[in-house]
Parts: C-alpha cells; structure tokens; sequence
C-alpha cells in the first residue's frame, strides 16, 4: 500500500463518519424519522453479529467461532456480566480449535 | 485511587467499554503481524491505525493488498466496509456534542463498538459516556496494539488462537439484546440477520451489514402505511 491510497482510505473512512455524525444532527427524535433511526441499530448489529459468526470468506461457514458466539449469546441472554460473554465465548472457540 | 477505580469498575457501562477496548487490543496486535508480513512499514501500519480507525476496512485493505489484488479494489472493499459507520453516526446524532468541533473530533471515534455500546444504554447520559470511554479504548488498544504486532508480533504470536474473533460477535449480541426486548425491534433485527447471511455468499464483503441496514427502512415503510 502506498502512501496515496492510505491517505485516500484514511479520508473516505472518515468521510463516512463525519456525514452521518452532522446530517444528525438537525433531525428530531420525534416522529417517524427518528424511530427510523432507533431501528438502525438493531438492524445494523444484527447483519454484523451474522456476518461476524457465519461468513467465511464469502460463503457461510458453521464451525468453531459459531460455537464460541452460541456460547456467549447464551450467557448473555441469561444476564450474566459482559465479562463473562467475552471470556466465554473465547474459551469455548479456542477450546474447538485446540480439539 | 482505588476508590474510584472501584466506583468505575462497578458502573457496567464503563467498565464494559473498558474491558471491549482492550478486547479490539488483541486484533490491533494481529493486524500489526498482517501489516508487517505483508510489507507494509511499521510508520504506515501506525498511521492506518491512527487515522483510518476501522478495524475491518484495514484488514480487507492489507489482505488483498497483500494477496496481490488490485489497488483500487483493495480500496473499495475497504470503503465498502467503513460505510456502516455512517449509519451508526446517524443512530449516535442525539449524545454526540453540540459543537462542532466536539463533534469533528466525536466522529472519527464511531466504529461499531462505541456505537453498540452506546446504543444499549437507558439514559442519555450513560450513552454519551458509554460512547467516550469506549471509543477512546478502542482507540488506545487499538493503536498500541498495531505497535506491538508491527514490532514484536512473533515474540506474541497469534491472538485469534484464543479465539477472540468469537468474543465481537457475542458481544454485539449480549449489546442487541436490550433492544430486541422491543418487540418491532426484534422484528427488525431478525430481518435483519436474514438479510446478512442470505447475501453473504452472493456480494462482497462490506455489503451483507449495508443489505441489513435496509431492514430499518422496511420498518419506516411499514409504519408510513400504518399512518
């Protein structure tokens, strides 16, 4: 990578960033556009959590990580510490991998 | 001291930040071996580190960078994976600082784990500080582990054997489930994660999260025709 594209990456990652955090700015959370907006959230970190757990470069992959997020996920669920989600989740993907 | 290291350790919302910037510390070690194994100086690593901030755009940069892949591809897969951030800097508008250089500075803090951690919160407040101590945590760790991996990465070896690439994704789902508690918000992430893993095999990575952010727009469609 040269420095050109890594200045070029730099700034559009930002530019990202820095559209979505000003055109906020002006909305209200009232209303249809902010309920709209409540939604990305769950929406986003969803995709992310599946892209997370099943793809495997491109196609869909079940192994040691979906294990490891099961396990977490259900810790979780149950309400047991954020620590302990890590910490789980962790220990039982690295466990399959030694297996 | 150890008064207030106590009270922070027992305010959750700090403390989880904390612990998922330190957790991001162990990535920034492996990228820093990838970015070293891949030819990339350590004055380059670093200031991808520091300036891009997206774990996952620059990893896709220096994987096909490295695999001999085109510049220019390199660069938009890249792209195409920091575009979720500006739905999350959307999701943040309302706890961000009302200046505008707070907010300049605000903005290149927001990447998926100062958002979630931030979004899972009740009160406006703990959101705007889940959102500092997160993203600046990731931001130390992330950094001083790119360090450590560009320079002494062999000595540590790799950290994903302790499979903390299972830990993001728990994570992000122990930081879901407070909002799926909302039953039109559950319906909304499960199309969601429909949508992800029906296209992951189909589009290039970057897109599954994007494809599942339209899930939120369904949802505004549904409610216009309810009106």
């Amino acid at each position: 990578m040269t420095w050109i594209s890594i200045g070029a990456l730099a700034v559009g990652c930002y530019f990202f960033k820095v559209i979505g955090v000003f055109a906020g700015r002006g909305l209200r959370v009232s209303g249809v556009g902010g309920e709209v907006l409540s939604h990305l959230t769950p929406a986003v970190l969803a995709g992310l959590i599946m892209v997370q757990t099943f793809d495997g470069g491109g196609t869909l992959k079940v192994g040691a990580v979906t294990a490891g997020v099961a396990a977490g996920g259900l810790a979780a669920f149950v309400r047991l510490p954020f620590p302990v989600v890590l910490v789980s989740a962790s220990a039982v993907t690295a466990l399959l991998r030694l297996l | 001291m150890a008064e207030r290291l106590r009270a922070f350790w027992y305010q959750e919302h700090k403390r989880d930040g904390f612990l998922l910037g330190l957790a991001v510390g162990s990535f920034g070690i492996t990228f820093g071996v990838l970015a070293n194994s891949a030819g990339l100086s350590g004055p380059k690593a670093l200031t991808m580190s520091l300036l891009v901030f997206t774990g996952a755009s620059q990893f896709a940069a220096v994987g096909i960078a490295n695999s001999g892949g085109e510049p220019l591809s390199a660069l938009g897969t890249a792209l195409l994976l920091s575009a979720r951030n500006c739905a999350y800097a959307l999701s943040l508008a309302q706890i961000l600082p009302q200046k505008t250089g707070g907010r300049l500075l605000a903005a290149q803090l927001v990447i998926d784990e100062s958002a979630a951690m931030s979004n899972a919160q009740s009160s406006p407040q703990d959101a705007k500080e889940a959102f500092w101590i997160t993203g600046l945590s990731v931001f130390v760790f992330w950094n001083t582990g790119t360090l450590v991996g560009v320079f002494i990465g062999e000595v540590v070896g790799n950290p994903q054997q302790w499979g903390l690439d299972a830990a993001f994704p728990a994570a992000f789902l122990a930081l879901l489930l407070p909002h799926v508690r909302e039953k039109e918000k559950l319906r909304t992430a499960l199309l969601g994660a429909v949508i992800a893993v029906a296209t992951i095999p189909f589009v290039p990575s970057g897109l599954p999260v994007l494809f599942a952010a339209l899930s939120a727009v369904a949802f505004f469609g549904l409610e216009i025709r309810k009106r």
